[in-house]
């Protein structure tokens, strides 16, 4: 079955609008579709993916994809 | 944009947001939500300043009455407006404040003709009333118009609040079945209020009214706030649904808004 993947780009936001961005994106997916999103400010590669945790969403995966840039793949719950 | 909000409402709205409570499916409720102010002095000040604080999109503001400069005292939003309409007074500051707030101003005094026609368009009202007719035409309107009310009240160190859901809990009507007889309280402006009474019960108004529009927590359905600001005391009166309330009761005598039950005192 294929999975919807949705991206976002965060490239240039700080926390916590980060993680107040990934938030409304997920809002707007349906439960078990992914969501990728793309930071470069390094705090939000932590902060991020615990804030999501805590509202139970599953974090797939934490991609380094080059210098201060970071990819977090997430399964809306 | 992101989720239907630009990016100035994301930093406005983020401290919301991010609560799991909230998020931001609660901010767009609080925006497409319509709340009606009865009055916009010392209970209504705090009130309107903190709803439009939290993005309540439609704010409807009823006074007639104009700043004084003994309403400063207590009613921060009115500062540099003396000598102009409250309601007036109120809107600049809300658009000040948050361009997301659609105000609707009535500049004129709530009354039994006039109730029920503005109450239709509001999802809840807070009374910031201060007198007794006024107090018992909005409860009574709520209950017949099936709109929820915040009350709060206010006197010299002490301020009572609860919250009434018509048909779900008690309401005003049925813990003081009617108001006292002209002459036995002094009015707002005899007695005297510690400026930063109306403060903190208007901000628990509000702190109902976000709640109720959000749908989250437990409202002070059945329950009034008794603070007394001298002894820093909340005490929590239960309040029970009266069968014989003649307004609420299983068979009441007050089933329309009818001049003639309302009479005038002190101004709001």
């Amino acid at each position: 079955m294929m999975i919807m993947v949705t991206e976002l780009d965060l490239k240039g936001d700080v926390c916590p609008y980060t993680f107040v961005k990934t938030k409304l994106k997920l809002e707007e997916l349906e439960i078990g579709e992914e969501l990728a999103v793309t930071f470069d400010h390094a705090p939000a590669v932590e902060n991020v993916p615990r804030s999501l945790k805590n509202e139970g969403h599953k974090i797939l995966g934490i991609e380094q994809m080059g210098d201060h840039l970071w990819k977090v793949r997430i399964r809306k719950a | 944009m992101i989720g239907g909000f630009n990016e100035e409402q994301i930093k406005r709205y983020s401290r919301h947001i991010i609560l799991p409570e909230v998020g931001g499916k609660g901010q767009k409720k609080l925006l497409s939500s319509k709340v009606l102010c009865i009055g916009a002095g010392g209970l209504g000040a705090p009130v309107i300043e903190y709803l439009a604080a939290a993005g309540v999109g439609t704010l409807g503001i009823i006074d007639d009455d104009t700043v004084d400069l003994s309403n400063l005292q207590r009613q921060v939003i009115h500062g540099g407006n003396v000598g102009k309409h409250k309601a007036i007074s109120a809107k600049e500051f809300i658009n000040n404040l948050n361009p997301d707030i659609e105000v609707r101003t009535y500049i004129e005094r709530l009354n039994a003709q006039n109730v029920e026609d503005i109450f239709k368009d509001y999802d809840i009202v807070v009374d910031g009333s201060d007198n007794f007719a006024t107090r018992y035409l909005v409860n009574d309107a709520c209950v017949i118009t099936d709109t929820p009310l915040s009350h709060g009240s206010i006197y010299r160190f002490e301020g009572q609040v609860t919250t009434i859901i018509p048909h779900k809990g008690p309401c005003y009507r049925c813990l003081f079945e009617h108001a006292p007889p002209p002459g036995m309280v002094p009015s707002c402006q005899e007695a005297g209020v510690l400026g930063v009474l109306p403060g903190i019960i208007g901000v628990i108004q509000a702190t109902e009214v976000v709640k109720y529009l959000l749908g989250i927590g437990e409202l002070l359905v059945g329950r009034l706030i008794y603070y007394d600001a001298l002894n820093m005391s909340f005490d929590e009166i239960k309040m029970r649904w009266n069968k014989n309330c003649p307004v609420c009761g299983e068979e009441p005598k007050i089933t329309s808004i009818q001049e003639e039950i309302y009479g005038e005192s002190c101004r709001i």
